[in-house]
């Protein structure tokens, strides 16, 4: 237990003090959301921007930490040979993913905190059946599925490529997934094609399970259900697969 | 502490690193080559090679981070693929480069790393022992080479192992750092430990090991203690520096029949002898004549130097198995490399 509460805390530790890490789990979700809640200029459909803003950006919030931050912390660890180096220690790579899940976790936790508060600020009334025991619970289950097959696809980038072009590379899907997974522009404003292309993977699939969930209140989709369930599958196998420790 | 002495003791006949026959290929490339050699506790082994030898193959292999292609390792009895997580706890690795997180400084590493053990050693007490101590929390990547090299050393000894391997644990690191690597390195071989290192750099392998285990092209060339290779294939030299403009003439005279001092530079003499000449009659004959002209002597050494036998011992390796393709000449100039290079694939 002392090694995994050792690097539980090391990987907290990083994650805290890196700039670049606490502006893109952070940063950016919380600036989004306060400037598109502020500026009505996305066409969000609803008569509050901020009501479509928050399950967006709580989507948003999962995709940067479990597959950006993670990807890009662990693509370096590869790249400096830390990873390497664990492997002839007693920590073992139970444990080391162990702590990674907890870290990526943790950093969620706190990222939804501070988004529904700063909603709640913003005017985010969530009506009748989306506050409901159901709804959230729904929602938290869509954003485990999320965690896992983001960390996955993160981790499938981190295994194979050198740092740099995985940091790249990391950030360019990011962006594409964020402009492509009704995060902050709903799907029904992309042309069909993109729109359908779009449904089947996880960005999209977890935003609209969020904004049924903790915006219309209505449950989540079986297709949205399936979508994820079959990346967070996936994905972490592949990245099992492929993943090259040095 | 207490334990790992007790286990050591309860052991220690039995080689603490074992290579039986080891043959490691990447594809079509033989790295390592029939390689056997053993290594014993309270002792220092050094791997000696230029880039390229296989080296750190070898090292790796017996970490448990590849597998052999043939032949046998064993580290404490155990295989270091098979009984990897049982094996991990009893030894400490310094890889080549890297390894440490790049933005943590050395006591955030050092804590982390003693958490993974059962009875680590006080992080803070090997920091000032690795002379870290004023650097704590300077982030890894802001760290000189020889700090960086000195962590890493750090990291290998925090878990107390009975085994340390040390891939070039001297290069890039200062003079200044080199001393405390090898203090730390000789106390660790005094405490009963196994220590394996690699080293492209004959003086380090001079100076840290025990018993050197030289090798070129994944094979074994020779293998013996510095004084043993040096002597093997010793040409009978006497060296010495004293003033410039020696009678060389004389000087053989007063040596012996047979006797003969070459000046190899201004003040730099080599006194070639003949073969199974006794050498404390001729360094007495030699500072008696010397005392007589009121002249200085330094720098004396009888016999080769370890550089010299080794480069005797690959040069004429190269000589006697000339490869099917020609490639002799670059086989030299690698080797020429490997004295400044430092990577070592």
């Amino acid at each position: 237990m002392r090694p995994l509460l050792a690097q539980l805390r090391a990987e907290l530790t990083m994650l805290f003090t890196n700039g670049e890490t606490l502006f893109l789990t952070l940063g950016i979700p919380v600036v989004f959301l306060l400037f598109f809640s502020a500026v009505h200029v996305l066409p969000t459909g609803t008569a509050h921007p901020v009501d479509f803003l928050v399950p967006g950006i709580l989507a948003l919030a999962v995709m940067s930490t479990s597959m950006t931050a993670l990807s890009i912390g662990t693509g370096f660890e590869r790249g400096y040979g830390v990873l390497k180096r664990l492997g002839a220690t007693p920590l073992g790579r139970p444990r080391l993913l162990a702590a990674k899940i907890g870290a990526v976790i943790a950093v969620e936790v706190l990222q939804a905190g501070v988004l529904v508060a700063v909603g709640y600020l913003m005017g985010w009334n969530p009506g009748g059946p989306a506050g409901s025991g159901a709804c959230v619970g729904q929602a938290l289950a869509a954003m485990v599925l999320g965690t896992v097959a983001f960390g996955g696809i993160g981790l499938v980038l981190a295994g194979t490529l050198k740092p740099l072009v995985n940091l790249a590379v990391v950030n360019a899907l990011f962006v594409v997934l964020l402009l492509l997974g009704g995060m902050l522009i709903p799907l029904s404003k992309l042309p069909v094609w993109l729109a359908d292309l779009s449904r089947l993977l996880p960005a999209a699939a977890l935003a609209q399970a969020l904004h049924g969930t903790l915006g219309r209140g209505t449950p989540v989709a079986a297709r949205d259900w399936v979508v994820l369930a079959v990346w967070a599958v996936c994905a972490p196998v592949v990245a099992g697969l492929t993943f090259r420790w040095e | 502490m207490d334990h790992a002495d007790a286990r050591l003791r309860a052991d220690s006949s039995a080689p603490a690193v074992e290579c039986d026959a080891v043959v490691i290929r990447y594809g079509d490339t033989t790295a390592v080559d029939r390689l056997s050699f053993e290594a014993h506790r309270g002792e220092v082994l050094a791997l000696l090679g230029p880039n390229g030898a296989g080296k750190t193959s070898t090292v790796e292999a017996l970490e448990g981070y590849r597998p052999v292609s043939s032949g046998t390792v064993r580290v404490l009895g155990l295989d270091p693929g098979r009984d990897h997580s049982a094996l991990v706890a009893r030894i400490g690795v310094m890889l080549q480069r890297g390894g440490v997180y790049p933005t943590l400084g050395p006591a955030q590493v050092l804590h982390l790393f003693a958490a993974y053990y059962g009875d680590p050693e006080d992080p803070d007490a090997l920091l000032d022992q690795v002379g870290l101590g004023h650097v704590r929390r300077t982030p890894w990547r802001r760290l000189s080479g020889g700090e960086q090299q000195r962590l890493s050393l750090a990291l290998a000894l925090v878990g107390r192992p009975e085994v340390l391997f040390l891939d070039e644990p001297t290069a890039g690191v200062d003079p200044e750092g080199r001393i405390v690597v090898r203090d730390l390195v000789a106390a660790q071989r005094d405490k009963g430990l196994c220590v394996l290192l690699t080293t492209h750099e004959l003086d380090e392998a001079e100076r840290l090991a025990d018993r050197v285990v030289i090798v070129d092209k994944g094979r074994l060339l020779a293998e013996g203690s510095p004084t043993e290779l040096a002597s093997g294939t010793s040409d009978g030299s006497v060296r010495f520096s004293t003033d410039p403009g020696l009678d060389a003439a004389d000087l053989a005279t007063a040596i012996g029949p047979g006797a003969s001092v070459v000046e190899e530079r201004p003040g730099a003499y080599r006194l070639r002898l003949p073969p199974g000449t006794e050498t404390p009659p001729v360094v007495a004959s030699l500072a008696g004549w010397l005392a007589e002209r009121s002249l200085s002597l330094g720098n004396l050494r009888t016999g080769q130097s370890l550089e010299e036998a080794y480069l005797a011992i690959t040069g004429a390796r190269a000589e006697s198995e000339p490869d099917a393709t020609p490639t002799t000449g670059r086989g030299r100039a690698r080797r020429t490399r490997g004295r400044t290079a430092r990577g070592d694939r």
